[in-house]
């Protein structure tokens, strides 16, 4: 991925007689760290290549950073050295972004904000944003759909993050007073190793239990696992979340213990890629806020939310 | 007595660790939350002891957890590469368990070479080396996950699951790890040798011992132990990216110390590193088991006890 935003970076610098009426959209997403972020970058490239071809007078510089400093480092090249005319920013973090990226916009740039917002409100032009406590409550209500009559689940919640927060909180309105009670809930950092600790650890606290919650499809596989080496055969499915490819799948055959996802679709950034650039090509307003929804998937609707070539 | 009371203190605080694990719930002393907990304090127990030698004869290596990381992907890649060739089988396993073994020595002998040969501080290296191991994963992986042919899972499965008499394979290759790590250190000469490299280079040298070929033999042997411990770990999920390993060098680090273990080398306890990374384990595992605490404390207490295992040795130092 990155010797391909190399390339952009050289073919633009080769070509400085055009740099008048060609307009740079500056693109800072942070670097794939985990399953999610890995298909972001996936989709922000793809975007990016596909876009190019469709309006010539668009040019796109793509950064991917592995920590804030370096994310705002990159927000800065682009604003010394690119003279963007855009930028789409999915932040690391709220707050040491926002300061760095109310300078993009104070200096007469588009700004569009990606998935985590800003810690400050009026910055951006356009907010592409995730629904964090509707992944939450679709979680929860189908939950109780699948759930009639209650029983016994424990949860899995990602890094200590408001993502996390605002999704535990949106899945704990859902399932008030359905019967459905969550008798254990631990950190899994959206991770498949710690996830498959915690699942064993509540394998042997709890000698049954109905359903796990395990609100991520990398924390589902190690939820999978455990269950699996342990033998128990008392929990009927494993609700993840985020729409993994092998996940999607698994549920689009008809696999009993992953009967549905939810999407959190790393794929927001090529919404967010693709509004930019209709703004700064033609008369279309795209200023506001686009909030991307979490969708239930199930069998019926699983094929048209898997993506193979995805890395995710 | 009070030396005794020193040597023991990780055996104490390991026995007060079960004694509360029991008293807070009932199923703690179950056979199944026995064999979980040994068997995935494998991984950093293999690696501890390895670790044990090296901060010994006086280094350090930050890498493990990448290098870690980096053979699991390597070993998925060459499982699935060769899987049409070799059919899910025993072949096709034992080449996943050569490819680890071989790039684990490999790569724990550049640690070794540009640390004695070239003269570069270990913490440097190992810094360099451990980023470029968790670059080049998730590399390999595209920034996703390197998933093993599913075909292949059921064959590789019992390395991590199966045993014999029912004690799993993790926790027998952990134990003969840690057996034979203890009789090197305490009664081979390369044992003796690394303790007097860690303890004085100089003196160590006079005495017509090879430095630089005990501390490169120390790094070789750690890389070996991950690749042993990449092993075990590959079957479990069957699955390796960015996110795999992640600081496992301080748990390794930090079950060294904690077993008594002086970071500034010159002397080492394999068995106490057990201990070392049992009571790690066993904080994550109780934090599990019980309500009350918040998860978010469990950094802390485990922070804690580092802290206080540390400062319970100060006396050792005290004596000379």
């Amino acid at each position: 991925m990155k010797h391909i935003a190399l390339a952009t970076l050289m073919a633009a610098t080769a070509l400085p007689a055009l740099a008048e009426d060609v307009k740079v959209i500056g693109v800072s997403i942070p670097a794939a760290t985990h399953g999610w972020a890995g298909g972001m970058n996936f989709h922000a490239q793809e975007a990016v290549n596909r876009l190019e071809d469709v309006y010539p007078g668009l040019d796109f510089v793509l950064a991917t950073a592995s920590d804030p400093s370096k994310q705002v480092n990159d927000i800065e090249d682009m604003l010394a050295t690119r003279n963007i005319s855009a930028l789409v920013v999915l932040p690391f973090e709220s707050e040491p972004l926002t300061g760095p990226v109310a300078a993009v916009a104070d200096s007469g740039a588009w700004v569009t904000v990606v998935d985590r917002g800003l810690a400050q409100e009026g910055i951006e032009d356009l907010y592409v944003a995730g629904d964090n406590p509707g992944f939450g409550r679709v979680s929860g209500e189908y939950m109780v759909e699948a759930m009639p009559d209650g029983g016994k689940i424990v949860a899995l919640r990602g890094i200590p993050t408001t993502i996390d927060n605002e999704r535990v909180e949106g899945f704990q309105a859902a399932i008030e007073g359905s019967g459905i009670e969550i008798v254990g809930m631990e950190h899994g950092n959206w991770n498949r190793d710690d996830s498959f600790t915690v699942m064993q650890d509540f394998l042997s606290k709890h000698p049954q239990l109905d359903a796990v919650w395990a609100s991520d499809d990398d924390m589902a596989i190690g939820v999978l696992a455990a269950i699996e080496a342990a033998g128990r055969d008392d929990i009927q499915f494993v609700l993840g979340g985020a729409g993994m490819k092998e996940m999607i799948k698994r549920t689009a055959d008809g696999d009993a213990m992953i009967p549905a996802n939810v999407t959190y679709p790393p794929s927001m950034i090529a919404t967010a890629i693709e509004m930019t650039a209709v703004g700064m090509t033609s008369t279309a307003p795209v200023a506001g806020t686009f909030t991307i929804g979490s969708v239930l998937v199930t069998q019926d609707n699983a094929m048209d939310f898997y993506y193979p070539d995805s890395p995710f | 007595m009070t030396l005794d009371l020193k040597v023991l203190g990780p055996i104490l605080a390991l026995i007060v660790l079960i004694a509360v694990g029991a008293s807070l719930n009932e199923n703690f002393l179950s056979a199944g939350n026995i064999t979980n907990v040994l068997s995935r304090s494998a991984f950093i127990g293999i690696i501890a002891v390895g670790m044990t030698f090296v901060i010994t004869a006086g280094g350090l290596d930050l890498s493990v957890g990448s290098m870690a990381a980096f053979i699991a992907g390597l070993m998925i890649l060459v499982m699935n590469g060769l899987l049409d060739t070799l059919g899910p089988g025993l072949p096709l396993v034992l080449a996943g368990m050569v490819t680890a073994l071989v790039v684990g020595t490999l790569a724990g002998a550049v640690n070794g070479f540009l640390i004695t040969t070239m003269r570069i501080e270990a913490f440097i290296v190992t810094l360099g080396t451990m980023g470029i191991y968790r670059s080049l994963v998730t590399w390999l992986a595209d920034g996703g996950t390197l998933s093993l042919d599913f075909g292949m899972r059921t064959v590789i499965r019992p390395l991590y699951y199966g045993g014999i008499l029912g004690i799993a394979w993790p926790i027998i290759v952990f134990a003969l790890v840690a057996v034979i790590g203890e009789v090197v250190m305490r009664r081979a000469a390369f044992g003796r040798h690394a303790a007097a490299v860690g303890s004085n280079d100089q003196v160590a040298r006079y005495s017509s011992v090879n430095v630089n070929r005990v501390r490169l033999l120390t790094y070789v042997f750690l890389g070996i132990l991950v690749g042993i411990a990449t092993i075990m770990y590959v079957p479990r999920l069957g699955s390796a990216s960015s996110s795999t390993g992640v600081l496992w060098e301080l748990e390794a680090i930090a079950a060294v110390i904690i077993g008594g273990t002086m970071l500034k080398g010159g002397f080492g306890r394999v068995w106490s590193t057990v201990i070392g990374v049992l009571i790690l384990s066993l904080i994550d595992n109780i934090l599990n088991l019980t309500d009350g605490v918040s998860p978010y404390l469990n950094g802390a207490i485990q922070g804690v006890i580092i802290i206080l295992a540390v400062i319970l040795q100060r006396e050792r130092k005290a004596e000379g």
